[in-house]
C-alpha cells in the first residue's frame, strides 16, 4: 500500500495558541480523505504544514514518503493546492492564470496548451477563457482554482473548503469532478463543513481544538457512535468535547423571547 | 445631527486607530524625527568651503595671502595641489567648491609695482554654496588688498581694488535650475521606483495570491528577480523621460557622457527597487507599505543633499546621508550633467551604489522566506 499522507505528532503553535495538537494519521494513496471540524479547529493550519507553507512547531509529516520540511521542493511538485481563500490573480483572465501556473510548474509549451484545453473543458470555462477572473461567479472561480491546482497533474490534491459559498448545482458538479479525478488514481485531501460531502469521502478525520478525535471510514464512525448520519456524529463529538448540549436552547430563548421593538 | 451616532463613529475610529500600530507609531515618532532631521539638515549657512590652492610662487607673500584666506573661517584650505590638472580633477570629483591659483611671478610683480593676477575659481553648480563662496572670496581679496598690500605697496592698492580675479566654473550665471533639475531627476525616479516595488509583494500578501504562489516549486530568488525585471524597465524608462524632458525644457546643458549617466542610472534603479522590495517583504498591507515608503522617502529628500547643501549639515547628519543611496546618485547626476565628470571621477560613488544595491537585494531575498507567517 502506498501512503499518500502521513503525519506524526504534527503540532503547530501560534504564541500561546496550540492550533494543531499532536496530530497523527496515515492516508493511503488513491482515496478521498475528508478533514472535518468546526471553525478554528486547525484544518487549514494542518493543510498549510502539509504544503510546506508553514513550518511545524514539532512532529513531522510526509507526502508520498517525502518529508514536508526536508524535501519541500519535491513535495510541492507532488501536490496541487487550493486554498480556502480564492488566491488566483483576479486581474488576469482565466487563460492567463492557467498559463501562469503552468509555466511556474515548468510545463513544456505544447503540454501546457493541451492541459489548458482539458481543464477549460472540465471546468466548463471554454467560453470564458478571456474573461477577467474577477468577473467570474463563485462556482466558476472555484472550478478555475481547481483547474490551476491540477495543471501539473499532481499526485495529491489538497482542497481547503473548496465548496464554501458555492450554490448546490456548482457544488454537485465540483464533487463529480473530484470523484472522477480520484478514479484516475489521484489522492485527495479535502476539508468541508458539509456533511453530505463528508459522506462521499473514503476516509474522514474529525479535528477539534487542534486534536484529532477520530479517524476512519464514514460507515465505521457512524457505527461506532450509533448514529445514522455524519452530521449527528459531528454534533456528538462537539457536545462531548465542550461538555455542552448543542440542542440546549435556554440561553437562546432569553434573547429571542423578548418582544420585537 | 444625532450626537449619539456621531460619537459612535468617533469612538469606533479611535478603537481602530489604537489597534493600527504602524499609524500610531508614525503619528508619535514622526514629529520628533522630522523636527530633528529638519532642524539640523535645514541650514544653508555654508562656511568652511572646501578649497584647493595652487601656490606656484611659494614666497612669504603668497603664504600671507593664503593665511588671510584661512583666517577668514569661510574656507578650509585642505587641498594643496601642484598642478592645474590636479585642481581641475578635484573640481570634477566635487571634492572642492573653490580653488585659488597664485601665479609663479606673484612676488616679483608686486615688487615691480605691477598687479599680479591671483585666480579664484568657484564651482557654480550649487548656487547656495557658490554665491557665498564667491562673495567671501572677493571680500577676502579686497580686504587683503586694502589692509596689507596698501602698507607695503601703496601704488598697487591705488590702482586696483583687489588683486583677485574671480571665475565661476560650470554654472557661470549661477542659475538655480542647473542645480535643481538634475537632482529632481534622481529624486523623482527614486520615489517612483520605490513606491511601485513596495507594492509588488504586498499586493500578493493582501489579496492572498501569495498563498498559491508559495506552494509551487518557484524559488524566492526566481520570484524576487522576476518581479524586479518589469520594474527595472519602467524605472529606466521613466528616468529617460525625466532626463530628456528636464534637460531640454529647463535648458540645462549636459556636460558629460550620456552613456555613463545611463549606465549608473540603471545601477541606481536596481538599488531603488531593492529598497522597495525590502519594504514589500516587511509590510503586511499596502497601507503599511505606503507608510514605510513615506518614512523612508522624507529623510532621503533631506539628507541626500537634494534640498540643502550637505556641507552645511553637522557631521553626524552628513554621515547619515552616506547610508542613503540617493546621496551617491545625486552626486553622480550633478557630476556628470553639470561638471562633465566621468566614471574616473565618480568611481567612489559608483562603487558605493553597487555595494549598497547588492547588500539590499541580498537582504530582501533573505527576508522573504517562502513561508506564510
Ligand atoms: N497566523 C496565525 N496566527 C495566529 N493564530 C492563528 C494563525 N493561523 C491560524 N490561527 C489560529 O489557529 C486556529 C486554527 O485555525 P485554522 O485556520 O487552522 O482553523 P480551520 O479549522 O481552518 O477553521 P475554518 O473552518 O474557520 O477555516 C484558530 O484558532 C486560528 O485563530
Ligand atoms: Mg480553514
Amino acid at each position: 500500500m502506498t501512503v499518500a499522507i502521513l503525519t506524526e505528532n504534527l503540532t503547530k503553535t501560534f504564541g500561546p495558541k496550540v492550533a494543531v495538537d499532536n496530530v497523527s494519521f496515515t492516508v493511503p494513496a488513491g482515496k478521498i480523505f475528508g478533514l472535518l471540524g468546526p471553525n478554528g479547529s486547525g484544518k487549514s493550519t494542518t493543510i498549510r504544514m502539509l504544503c510546506g507553507a508553514l513550518l511545524p512547531t514539532s512532529g513531522r509529516a510526509e507526502i508520498f514518503g517525502m518529508d514536508v520540511v526536508k524535501k519541500t521542493r519535491e513535495v510541492r511538485n507532488l501536490i496541487g493546492y487550493m486554498s480556502q481563500r480564492f488566491s488566483l490573480y483576479e486581474d488576469l483572465t482565466v487563460e492567463e492564470n492557467l498559463d501562469f501556473f503552468g509555466r511556474i510548474y515548468n510545463l513544456p509549451a505544447k503540454l501546457l496548451k493541451s492541459r489548458k484545453e482539458e481543464i477549460l473543458l472540465m471546468a466548463g470555462l471554454t467560453e470564458n477563457r478571456k474573461t477577467l477572473t474577477a468577473h467570474l461567479s463563485g462556482g466558476w472561480k472555484q472550478r478555475l482554482a481547481l483547474g490551476a491546482a491540477m495543471i501539473h497533474r499532481p499526485k495529491l490534491l489538497i482542497l481547503d473548503e473548496p465548496t464554501a459559498g458555492v450554490d448546490p448545482v456548482s457544488r454537485r458538479i465540483f464533487w463529480e469532478i473530484i470523484k472522477k479525478l480520484c478514479a484516475t488514481g489521484i489522492s485527495v485531501l479535502v476539508t468541508t463543513h458539509y456533511m453530505d460531502e463528508a459522506e462521499i469521502c473514503d476516509i474522514v478525520g474529525f479535528i477539534f481544538n487542534g486534536k484529532l478525535v477520530s479517524f476512519g471510514t464514514p460507515a465505521e464512525l457512524m457505527a461506532k457512535e450509533g448514529k445514522d448520519s455524519l452530521e449527528d456524529v459531528f454534533i456528538e463529538y462537539v457536545e462531548r468535547t465542550t461538555g455542552k448540549k448543542v440542542y440546549d436552547f435556554k440561553d437562546l430563548e432569553k434573547f429571542i423571547g423578548g418582544k420585537p421593538a | 445631527m444625532n450626537p449619539k451616532r456621531f460619537w459612535a463613529i468617533v469612538k469606533k475610529e479611535f478603537l481602530q486607530l489604537k489597534r493600527d500600530k504602524p499609524s500610531m507609531a508614525i503619528a508619535l515618532i514622526m514629529p520628533v524625527m522630522m523636527l530633528l532631521l529638519f532642524g539640523y539638515a535645514v541650514s544653508t549657512d555654508v562656511d568652511h568651503i572646501a578649497t584647493a590652492y595652487l601656490d606656484l610662487s611659494r614666497t612669504p607673500e603668497s603664504r600671507e595671502l593664503l593665511a588671510k584666506f584661512r583666517a577668514s573661517n569661510y574656507f578650509n584650505l585642505d587641498y594643496p595641489v601642484n598642478t592645474t590638472a590636479e585642481l581641475n580633477s578635484l573640481f570634477k570629483k566635487g571634492k572642492i567648491k573653490a580653488g585659488l591659483i597664485i601665479p609663479p611671478d606673484y612676488t616679483e610683480k608686486l615688487n615691480r609695482g605691477q598687479i599680479p593676477e591671483v585666480k579664484y575659481i568657484v564651482d557654480g553648480s550649487d548656487p547656495s554654496i557658490a554665491r557665498p563662496a564667491l562673495s567671501s572670496g572677493v571680500l577676502v581679496g579686497q580686504n587683503y588688498t586694502r589692509e596689507i598690500l596698501a602698507k607695503k605697496y601703496p601704488q598697487i592698492a591705488k590702482n586696483s581694488i583687489s588683486l583677485i580675479r574671480a571665475e565661476v566654473r560650470y554654472n557661470p550665471k549661477i542659475r538655480s535650475q542647473i542645480f535643481t533639475i538634475p537632482g529632481l531627476i534622481g529624486l523623482v525616479m527614486q520615489n517612483l521606483t520605490v513606491l511601485l516595488t513596495a507594492f509588488a509583494l504586498v499586493r500578493e500578501k493582501e489579496r492572498g495570491t501569495i498563498e498559491q504562489l508559495i506552494v509551487t516549486p518557484v524559488t524566492s530568488f526566481e520570484l524576487i528577480l522576476g518581479k524586479l525585471v518589469p520594474y527595472v524597465l519602467i524605472g529606466f524608462l521613466s528616468f529617460t523621460i525625466a532626463f530628456y524632458f528636464g534637460i531640454n525644457w529647463f535648458s540645462v546643458p549636459m556636460q558629460g557622457d550620456t552613456l555613463t549617466l545611463f549606465a549608473l542610472a540603471l545601477c541606481f534603479v536596481a538599488v531603488a527597487l531593492a529598497i522597495g522590495i525590502l519594504i514589500s517583504t516587511v509590510a503586511r498591507t499596502q497601507l503599511q507599505a505606503m507608510q514605510m515608503t513615506i518614512v523612508f522617502l522624507l529623510p532621503s529628500i533631506l539628507l541626500s543633499g537634494f534640498m540643502f547643501p550637505r556641507e552645511a549639515m553637522p557631521k553626524i547628519i552628513q554621515y547619515l546621508g552616506y547610508a542613503i543611496p540617493l546621496t551617491y546618485f545625486l552626486e553622480i547626476l550633478r557630476g556628470i550633467i553639470i561638471r562633465g565628470a566621468g566614471l574616473l571621477e565618480l568611481q567612489n560613488q559608483a562603487i558605493a551604489l553597487t555595494v549598497l544595491g547588492v547588500f539590499l537585494l541580498v537582504a530582501a531575498s533573505l527576508r522573504f522566506k517562502k513561508r506564510l507567517e
